[in-house]
Protein backbone atom coordinates (compact mmCIF):
# COMPACT_ATOMS: atom_id res chain seq x y z
CA UNK A 1 0.00 0.00 0.00
CA UNK A 2 1.46 3.65 -0.83
CA UNK A 3 -0.08 6.98 -1.97
CA UNK A 4 0.96 6.43 -5.37
CA UNK A 5 -0.18 3.59 -7.66
CA UNK A 6 0.90 2.89 -11.13
CA UNK A 7 -1.88 2.81 -13.58
CA UNK A 8 -2.08 2.08 -17.11
CA UNK A 9 -4.90 3.17 -19.06
CA UNK A 10 -6.43 4.46 -22.85
CA UNK A 11 -7.68 7.75 -22.59
CA UNK A 12 -8.90 9.13 -26.09
CA UNK A 13 -6.96 6.21 -27.87
CA UNK A 14 -3.70 7.00 -26.38
CA UNK A 15 -1.98 5.08 -23.89
CA UNK A 16 -0.65 6.38 -20.90
CA UNK A 17 1.43 4.80 -17.66
CA UNK A 18 1.82 6.82 -14.83
CA UNK A 19 2.23 6.86 -11.24
CA UNK A 20 -0.77 8.58 -9.88
CA UNK A 21 -1.82 10.20 -5.74
CA UNK A 22 -4.26 7.64 -5.11
CA UNK A 23 -6.58 10.17 -3.77
CA UNK A 24 -6.53 12.08 -7.34
CA UNK A 25 -10.15 12.01 -8.90
CA UNK A 26 -9.91 10.74 -12.57
CA UNK A 27 -12.06 14.49 -12.97
CA UNK A 28 -8.06 16.11 -11.78
CA UNK A 29 -6.43 13.55 -13.69
CA UNK A 30 -7.62 14.07 -16.94
CA UNK A 31 -7.65 18.12 -16.67
CA UNK A 32 -4.16 18.20 -14.30
CA UNK A 33 -1.83 15.82 -15.28
CA UNK A 34 -2.99 15.66 -19.10
CA UNK A 35 -4.48 18.89 -19.20
CA UNK A 36 -7.74 17.26 -21.00
CA UNK A 37 -10.08 20.43 -19.84
CA UNK A 38 -13.08 20.05 -21.76
CA UNK A 39 -14.02 17.90 -19.04
CA UNK A 40 -15.88 20.34 -16.51
CA UNK A 41 -15.84 20.01 -12.90
CA UNK A 42 -18.38 21.79 -11.23
CA UNK A 43 -20.68 20.50 -8.34
CA UNK A 44 -18.03 17.49 -7.49
CA UNK A 45 -20.83 15.47 -5.78
CA UNK A 46 -22.58 13.83 -9.27
CA UNK A 47 -25.57 16.05 -9.16
CA UNK A 48 -24.84 18.25 -12.34
CA UNK A 49 -22.95 15.77 -14.40
CA UNK A 50 -20.63 18.82 -16.15
CA UNK A 51 -17.56 16.32 -15.10
CA UNK A 52 -19.27 13.34 -17.66
CA UNK A 53 -16.70 10.64 -18.95
CA UNK A 54 -16.99 7.79 -20.69
CA UNK A 55 -15.25 4.98 -19.43
CA UNK A 56 -15.20 1.43 -21.00
CA UNK A 57 -18.36 2.54 -22.60
CA UNK A 58 -20.34 3.80 -19.98
CA UNK A 59 -20.77 7.27 -18.88
CA UNK A 60 -19.74 7.85 -15.50
CA UNK A 61 -18.94 11.40 -13.20
CA UNK A 62 -15.24 11.69 -13.08
CA UNK A 63 -15.90 13.94 -10.04
CA UNK A 64 -16.88 10.42 -8.31
CA UNK A 65 -14.27 8.19 -9.50
CA UNK A 66 -10.50 7.81 -8.70
CA UNK A 67 -8.14 8.23 -11.01
CA UNK A 68 -6.87 4.22 -9.97
CA UNK A 69 -10.38 2.50 -10.85
CA UNK A 70 -10.15 3.69 -14.14
CA UNK A 71 -6.46 1.49 -14.38
CA UNK A 72 -6.53 -1.35 -17.13
CA UNK A 73 -9.87 0.98 -18.68
CA UNK A 74 -10.87 2.97 -21.97
CA UNK A 75 -11.78 6.69 -21.22
CA UNK A 76 -13.01 9.17 -23.74
CA UNK A 77 -13.26 12.46 -22.98
CA UNK A 78 -14.86 14.98 -25.01
CA UNK A 79 -11.76 15.58 -26.46
CA UNK A 80 -11.91 12.74 -28.16
CA UNK A 81 -14.85 13.38 -29.87
CA UNK A 82 -13.26 15.53 -32.27
CA UNK A 83 -11.36 13.10 -34.80
CA UNK A 84 -8.26 14.97 -36.15
CA UNK A 85 -9.50 18.13 -34.45
CA UNK A 86 -12.88 18.62 -36.03
CA UNK A 87 -16.06 18.34 -34.34
CA UNK A 88 -17.70 15.10 -35.00
CA UNK A 89 -21.51 14.82 -36.00
CA UNK A 90 -22.67 15.26 -32.74
CA UNK A 91 -20.79 18.23 -32.39
CA UNK A 92 -21.57 19.76 -34.97
CA UNK A 93 -25.44 18.99 -34.32
CA UNK A 94 -24.78 21.28 -31.36
CA UNK A 95 -23.63 23.80 -33.39
CA UNK A 96 -26.24 23.76 -36.03
CA UNK A 97 -29.31 23.83 -33.07
CA UNK A 98 -27.78 26.78 -30.47
CA UNK A 99 -27.63 23.81 -28.49
CA UNK A 100 -24.62 26.37 -26.40
CA UNK A 101 -25.22 29.50 -25.00
CA UNK A 102 -22.55 29.38 -21.72
CA UNK A 103 -21.27 26.04 -22.93
CA UNK A 104 -19.73 24.91 -19.56
CA UNK A 105 -22.23 22.22 -19.45
CA UNK A 106 -22.01 21.15 -22.82
CA UNK A 107 -18.71 18.82 -22.92
CA UNK A 108 -20.95 16.49 -20.24
CA UNK A 109 -23.98 16.91 -22.34
CA UNK A 110 -22.15 15.84 -25.56
CA UNK A 111 -20.49 12.75 -23.35
CA UNK A 112 -23.97 11.13 -22.12
CA UNK A 113 -25.71 11.94 -25.22
CA UNK A 114 -22.65 10.55 -27.25
CA UNK A 115 -22.55 7.71 -24.48
CA UNK A 116 -26.79 6.96 -25.41
CA UNK A 117 -26.28 6.57 -28.68
CA UNK A 118 -23.84 3.96 -28.09
CA UNK A 119 -26.20 2.12 -26.99
CA UNK A 120 -29.07 3.30 -28.67
CA UNK A 121 -28.57 4.56 -31.97
CA UNK A 122 -32.02 5.70 -32.63
CA UNK A 123 -33.46 7.66 -29.52
CA UNK A 124 -36.91 8.57 -28.95
CA UNK A 125 -37.37 12.27 -27.19
CA UNK A 126 -38.21 10.83 -24.22
CA UNK A 127 -34.96 8.34 -23.98
CA UNK A 128 -32.99 11.67 -24.97
CA UNK A 129 -34.49 13.18 -21.79
CA UNK A 130 -33.94 10.10 -19.57
CA UNK A 131 -29.84 9.70 -20.40
CA UNK A 132 -29.41 13.37 -19.92
CA UNK A 133 -31.18 14.15 -16.69
CA UNK A 134 -27.78 13.67 -15.23
CA UNK A 135 -26.96 16.69 -17.12
CA UNK A 136 -27.47 20.23 -15.90
CA UNK A 137 -27.93 23.19 -17.81
CA UNK A 138 -28.15 25.87 -16.13
CA UNK A 139 -28.98 27.99 -19.11
CA UNK A 140 -32.27 26.05 -19.58
CA UNK A 141 -31.19 25.15 -23.42
CA UNK A 142 -32.90 21.51 -23.06
CA UNK A 143 -34.80 22.06 -26.22
CA UNK A 144 -32.53 22.66 -28.32
CA UNK A 145 -30.03 19.99 -27.05
CA UNK A 146 -32.87 17.18 -27.24
CA UNK A 147 -32.98 18.25 -31.08
CA UNK A 148 -29.51 18.03 -30.80
CA UNK A 149 -28.70 14.62 -30.40
CA UNK A 150 -31.57 13.43 -32.56
CA UNK A 151 -30.97 15.41 -35.37
CA UNK A 152 -27.54 13.44 -34.66
CA UNK A 153 -28.54 10.40 -34.32
CA UNK A 154 -30.79 10.42 -37.70
CA UNK A 155 -27.45 11.65 -39.58
CA UNK A 156 -24.91 9.32 -38.02
CA UNK A 157 -27.38 6.08 -37.75
CA UNK A 158 -29.17 7.00 -41.25
CA UNK B 1 -8.88 15.84 -1.12
CA UNK B 2 -7.66 14.05 1.80
CA UNK B 3 -4.82 11.51 1.32
CA UNK B 4 -5.64 7.56 2.50
CA UNK B 5 -3.80 4.76 1.36
CA UNK B 6 -5.52 2.41 -1.27
CA UNK B 7 -5.55 -0.88 -1.21
CA UNK B 8 -6.81 -3.48 -4.30
CA UNK B 9 -7.39 -6.96 -3.06
CA UNK B 10 -7.49 -9.95 -5.37
CA UNK B 11 -9.28 -12.05 -3.05
CA UNK B 12 -11.70 -12.32 -0.55
CA UNK B 13 -8.87 -13.39 2.10
CA UNK B 14 -6.91 -10.48 1.30
CA UNK B 15 -9.15 -8.18 1.51
CA UNK B 16 -10.78 -9.74 4.92
CA UNK B 17 -6.82 -9.57 6.21
CA UNK B 18 -6.86 -5.82 5.29
CA UNK B 19 -10.13 -5.06 7.25
CA UNK B 20 -8.33 -7.05 10.03
CA UNK B 21 -5.19 -5.22 10.24
CA UNK B 22 -6.73 -1.61 9.61
CA UNK B 23 -10.00 -1.98 11.73
CA UNK B 24 -11.87 1.18 11.93
CA UNK B 25 -9.73 2.91 9.28
CA UNK B 26 -10.75 0.80 6.65
CA UNK B 27 -13.29 1.28 4.65
CA UNK B 28 -14.59 -0.33 1.62
CA UNK B 29 -15.02 0.91 -1.75
CA UNK B 30 -17.48 -0.81 -4.69
CA UNK B 31 -19.14 2.68 -6.82
CA UNK B 32 -17.73 4.73 -4.89
CA UNK B 33 -20.47 7.58 -5.60
CA UNK B 34 -21.44 8.23 -2.01
CA UNK B 35 -17.62 7.75 -0.30
CA UNK B 36 -15.75 9.50 -2.87
CA UNK B 37 -17.96 12.65 -1.70
CA UNK B 38 -17.29 11.68 1.82
CA UNK B 39 -14.17 11.56 1.24
CA UNK B 40 -13.69 15.05 -0.37
CA UNK B 41 -15.99 16.85 2.34
CA UNK B 42 -14.00 15.25 5.27
CA UNK B 43 -16.86 13.55 6.91
CA UNK B 44 -15.34 10.03 6.36
CA UNK B 45 -11.25 9.66 7.20
CA UNK B 46 -10.28 6.63 6.54
CA UNK B 47 -6.87 5.61 7.04
CA UNK B 48 -7.43 2.73 3.88
CA UNK B 49 -9.86 2.77 1.49
CA UNK B 50 -10.10 -1.18 0.21
CA UNK B 51 -11.30 -1.49 -3.05
CA UNK B 52 -13.59 -5.00 -4.12
CA UNK B 53 -13.45 -4.20 -7.62
CA UNK B 54 -10.91 -6.48 -8.79
CA UNK B 55 -11.76 -9.36 -5.86
CA UNK B 56 -12.44 -12.99 -7.89
CA UNK B 57 -15.62 -13.55 -6.45
CA UNK B 58 -17.13 -10.48 -6.35
CA UNK B 59 -18.07 -10.03 -9.35
CA UNK B 60 -20.48 -7.73 -10.64
CA UNK B 61 -22.88 -10.71 -13.35
CA UNK B 62 -25.95 -11.21 -11.84
CA UNK B 63 -26.12 -15.42 -11.52
CA UNK B 64 -29.46 -17.16 -11.83
CA UNK B 65 -28.94 -19.78 -9.31
CA UNK B 66 -31.13 -22.93 -7.88
CA UNK B 67 -34.50 -21.39 -7.05
CA UNK B 68 -32.82 -17.72 -6.50
CA UNK B 69 -31.06 -14.30 -8.20
CA UNK B 70 -28.07 -13.73 -6.67
CA UNK B 71 -27.02 -10.17 -7.03
CA UNK B 72 -23.05 -9.29 -6.61
CA UNK B 73 -21.39 -7.24 -4.56
CA UNK B 74 -20.43 -5.09 -6.97
CA UNK B 75 -23.46 -5.30 -9.65
CA UNK B 76 -24.28 -1.57 -10.69
CA UNK B 77 -28.17 -0.24 -10.61
CA UNK B 78 -27.90 -0.14 -14.26
CA UNK B 79 -27.10 -3.87 -14.98
CA UNK B 80 -30.60 -4.47 -12.49
CA UNK B 81 -32.49 -1.84 -13.69
CA UNK B 82 -32.43 -3.68 -17.47
CA UNK B 83 -31.28 -7.36 -16.22
CA UNK B 84 -34.42 -9.91 -18.00
CA UNK B 85 -34.38 -12.04 -15.01
CA UNK B 86 -34.89 -9.25 -12.20
CA UNK B 87 -37.05 -7.06 -14.49
CA UNK B 88 -39.42 -10.97 -14.79
CA UNK B 89 -39.01 -12.34 -11.51
CA UNK B 90 -38.35 -8.76 -9.45
CA UNK B 91 -39.68 -5.85 -11.20
CA UNK B 92 -40.02 -3.56 -8.83
CA UNK B 93 -36.44 -3.77 -7.96
CA UNK B 94 -35.69 -3.04 -11.06
CA UNK B 95 -38.07 0.19 -10.93
CA UNK B 96 -36.15 1.16 -8.03
CA UNK B 97 -32.86 0.89 -9.80
CA UNK B 98 -33.50 2.94 -12.37
CA UNK B 99 -35.01 6.14 -9.89
CA UNK B 100 -31.45 6.23 -8.67
CA UNK B 101 -29.73 8.95 -9.35
CA UNK B 102 -28.33 9.79 -12.91
CA UNK B 103 -27.37 7.17 -15.94
CA UNK B 104 -23.69 8.45 -14.60
CA UNK B 105 -24.56 7.53 -11.28
CA UNK B 106 -26.65 4.51 -11.69
CA UNK B 107 -23.40 3.01 -14.45
CA UNK B 108 -21.16 2.94 -10.78
CA UNK B 109 -23.33 2.62 -7.90
CA UNK B 110 -24.02 -0.88 -6.48
CA UNK B 111 -27.13 -2.25 -5.01
CA UNK B 112 -24.80 -3.87 -2.41
CA UNK B 113 -23.50 -0.32 -1.34
CA UNK B 114 -26.81 1.19 -1.43
CA UNK B 115 -27.76 -0.98 1.40
CA UNK B 116 -24.92 -0.83 3.22
CA UNK B 117 -24.69 2.74 3.42
CA UNK B 118 -28.20 2.13 5.08
CA UNK B 119 -29.72 5.70 4.01
CA UNK B 120 -33.43 5.54 5.19
CA UNK B 121 -33.94 7.15 1.92
CA UNK B 122 -32.21 3.78 -0.47
CA UNK B 123 -34.55 3.00 -3.26
CA UNK B 124 -33.39 -1.02 -3.37
CA UNK B 125 -34.59 -1.37 0.35
CA UNK B 126 -37.73 -1.86 0.36
CA UNK B 127 -38.04 -4.20 -2.79
CA UNK B 128 -35.75 -5.97 -1.25
CA UNK B 129 -37.33 -6.06 2.14
CA UNK B 130 -40.79 -6.79 0.25
CA UNK B 131 -38.77 -9.74 -1.96
CA UNK B 132 -37.24 -11.16 1.31
CA UNK B 133 -33.68 -10.85 0.27
CA UNK B 134 -30.90 -12.45 1.91
CA UNK B 135 -27.48 -10.75 2.49
CA UNK B 136 -24.74 -13.04 2.67
CA UNK B 137 -21.75 -11.80 4.74
CA UNK B 138 -18.06 -13.23 5.16
CA UNK B 139 -15.95 -12.54 7.79
CA UNK B 140 -13.57 -13.62 10.09
CA UNK B 141 -15.76 -16.03 11.82
CA UNK B 142 -16.69 -17.32 8.37
CA UNK B 143 -19.96 -17.13 6.08
CA UNK B 144 -23.47 -15.47 7.23
CA UNK B 145 -26.91 -15.03 5.45
CA UNK B 146 -28.45 -12.29 7.61
CA UNK B 147 -32.00 -11.50 6.26
CA UNK B 148 -32.47 -8.09 4.93
CA UNK B 149 -35.60 -6.84 7.57
CA UNK B 150 -32.33 -8.14 10.17
CA UNK B 151 -29.84 -6.05 8.39
CA UNK B 152 -30.78 -2.33 8.40
CA UNK B 153 -30.57 -0.49 11.98
CA UNK B 154 -30.16 3.48 11.02
CA UNK B 155 -28.51 5.74 8.67
CA UNK B 156 -25.07 4.22 8.02
CA UNK B 157 -25.72 1.73 10.25
CA UNK B 158 -26.11 -2.29 10.06
CA UNK B 159 -25.78 -5.24 11.88
CA UNK B 160 -22.72 -5.91 9.28
CA UNK B 161 -20.36 -7.44 11.96
CA UNK B 162 -16.93 -5.63 12.10
CA UNK B 163 -14.59 -6.89 10.22
CA UNK B 164 -17.03 -8.00 7.78
CA UNK B 165 -17.76 -7.23 3.50
CA UNK B 166 -21.03 -8.30 1.98
CA UNK B 167 -20.64 -11.13 -0.68
CA UNK B 168 -23.82 -10.82 -2.94
CA UNK B 169 -27.28 -10.18 -2.19
CA UNK B 170 -29.57 -13.46 -2.63
CA UNK B 171 -33.08 -12.99 -3.54
CA UNK B 172 -35.55 -16.21 -3.49
CA UNK B 173 -37.54 -16.69 -6.58
CA UNK B 174 -41.54 -16.38 -5.64
CA UNK B 175 -42.87 -19.96 -4.94
CA UNK B 176 -46.22 -18.87 -6.59
CA UNK B 177 -47.83 -16.06 -8.28
CA UNK B 178 -46.71 -12.40 -7.08
CA UNK B 179 -47.40 -8.75 -8.26
CA UNK B 180 -45.34 -6.21 -6.97
CA UNK B 181 -44.41 -2.35 -7.78
CA UNK B 182 -42.41 -0.02 -6.45
CA UNK B 183 -42.56 4.12 -6.52
CA UNK B 184 -41.27 6.88 -4.75
CA UNK B 185 -42.20 10.88 -3.86
CA UNK B 186 -39.57 13.07 -5.16
CA UNK B 187 -38.96 16.85 -6.02
CA UNK B 188 -37.81 15.97 -9.40
CA UNK B 189 -37.33 13.33 -11.78
CA UNK B 190 -33.18 12.58 -11.85
CA UNK B 191 -30.92 13.09 -9.79
CA UNK B 192 -32.69 13.61 -6.25
CA UNK B 193 -33.05 11.52 -3.16
CA UNK B 194 -36.53 10.27 -2.54
CA UNK B 195 -39.13 12.04 0.07
CA UNK B 196 -40.77 8.78 0.29
CA UNK B 197 -39.99 5.47 -0.93
CA UNK B 198 -42.44 2.64 -0.94
CA UNK B 199 -43.09 -1.00 -2.20
CA UNK B 200 -45.98 -3.11 -2.54
CA UNK B 201 -46.23 -7.20 -3.11
CA UNK B 202 -49.27 -9.18 -3.33
CA UNK B 203 -49.10 -13.02 -4.16
CA UNK B 204 -51.32 -15.27 -5.11
CA UNK B 205 -52.30 -16.12 -1.59
CA UNK B 206 -53.49 -13.19 -0.65
CA UNK B 207 -50.73 -12.33 1.68
CA UNK B 208 -49.46 -7.79 0.82
CA UNK B 209 -46.31 -7.06 2.02
CA UNK B 210 -45.48 -3.36 2.29
CA UNK B 211 -41.93 -2.04 2.58
CA UNK B 212 -41.30 1.67 2.79
CA UNK B 213 -38.32 4.38 4.00
CA UNK B 214 -37.19 7.94 4.01
CA UNK B 215 -39.52 8.22 7.12
CA UNK B 216 -37.52 7.54 9.96
CA UNK B 217 -34.07 6.08 10.86
CA UNK B 218 -34.49 2.83 8.99
CA UNK B 219 -36.99 1.11 5.92
CA UNK B 220 -39.88 -0.55 7.38
CA UNK B 221 -41.24 -3.83 6.50
CA UNK B 222 -45.00 -4.89 7.35
CA UNK B 223 -47.53 -7.51 6.05
CA UNK B 224 -51.11 -8.11 5.95
CA UNK B 225 -52.03 -11.89 6.24
CA UNK B 226 -56.08 -11.35 6.20
CA UNK B 227 -56.17 -11.13 2.81
CA UNK B 228 -58.57 -8.10 2.76
CA UNK B 229 -55.74 -5.66 0.91
CA UNK B 230 -55.42 -8.04 -1.60
CA UNK B 231 -58.80 -8.20 -2.92
CA UNK B 232 -60.00 -6.56 -5.49
CA UNK B 233 -63.33 -6.16 -4.23
CA UNK B 234 -62.72 -5.52 -0.74
CA UNK B 235 -64.34 -2.10 0.06
CA UNK B 236 -62.18 1.00 0.77
CA UNK B 237 -63.30 1.87 4.15
CA UNK B 238 -62.35 -1.94 5.34
CA UNK B 239 -58.81 -1.41 3.48
CA UNK B 240 -58.01 1.83 4.82
CA UNK B 241 -57.87 0.93 8.32
CA UNK B 242 -55.46 -1.87 7.91
CA UNK B 243 -53.32 0.26 5.58
CA UNK B 244 -53.65 3.13 8.80
CA UNK B 245 -51.57 0.24 10.73
CA UNK B 246 -49.51 -1.12 8.56
CA UNK B 247 -48.20 2.85 7.94
CA UNK B 248 -48.00 3.51 11.26
CA UNK B 249 -44.01 2.72 11.87
CA UNK B 250 -43.58 5.91 9.86
CA UNK B 251 -41.84 8.73 12.16
CA UNK B 252 -40.17 11.42 9.31
CA UNK B 253 -38.32 13.55 10.74
CA UNK B 254 -38.47 17.42 11.11
CA UNK B 255 -35.59 18.26 10.18
CA UNK B 256 -34.93 16.99 6.89
CA UNK B 257 -34.99 19.66 4.07
CA UNK B 258 -36.70 17.44 1.54
CA UNK B 259 -40.18 17.35 2.80
CA UNK B 260 -41.79 18.34 6.22
CA UNK B 261 -43.31 15.54 8.11
CA UNK B 262 -46.45 16.24 7.67
CA UNK B 263 -46.23 16.18 3.80
CA UNK B 264 -44.56 12.77 3.69
CA UNK B 265 -46.92 11.37 6.24
CA UNK B 266 -49.77 12.36 3.71
CA UNK B 267 -48.23 11.42 0.29
CA UNK B 268 -46.93 7.82 2.29
CA UNK B 269 -51.09 7.15 1.97
CA UNK B 270 -51.04 7.91 -1.34
CA UNK B 271 -47.80 6.09 -2.27
CA UNK B 272 -49.17 3.18 -0.28
CA UNK B 273 -52.73 2.99 -2.07
CA UNK B 274 -51.19 3.24 -5.76
CA UNK B 275 -48.64 0.76 -4.82
CA UNK B 276 -50.74 -1.39 -3.64
CA UNK B 277 -52.89 -0.75 -6.66
CA UNK B 278 -50.53 -1.31 -9.48
CA UNK B 279 -49.28 -4.57 -7.43
CA UNK B 280 -53.16 -5.91 -7.56
CA UNK B 281 -53.07 -5.17 -11.10
CA UNK B 282 -49.84 -7.31 -12.15
CA UNK B 283 -51.25 -10.16 -10.20
CA UNK B 284 -54.01 -9.88 -12.58
CA UNK B 285 -51.82 -9.76 -15.70
CA UNK B 286 -49.67 -12.24 -14.48
CA UNK B 287 -46.54 -10.03 -14.02
CA UNK B 288 -44.40 -10.03 -11.29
Amino acid sequence: MNDRFPIDLKVNGQRYQVDVPVYRTLLDFLRDDLGLTGTKECCVVGECGACTVIVDGRTVNSCLMLAVEADGGEVLTVEGLAAGGRPGPLQRAFLEHGSAQCGFCIPGQLMSAHGLLLENPHPAAAEVHEALAGNLCRCAGYEQITEAVLAAAEEVGG
Amino acid sequence: MQAFAYARPESIPEALALLAEHGSGAHLLAGGTDLVIALRNGSLRPTVVIDLKRVTGLSPAIRREDGRLCLGATTVMRDVERDAEVLRHFPALAEAASWVGSVQIRNRATVVGNICNASPAADTAPPLLVYGAVVLAVGPDGERRIPINDFFVRSRQTTLPAGSLVTGIELPLPAGRMGSAYTRLTRRRGTDLASVTMCAGVDGAGVTRLAYGSVGPRPVLVCDESGVLADPAAPDEVKAPILEEMLAGASPSPRSMRAGPEYRLAMLRVLGRRALQTAIDRLAKGMA
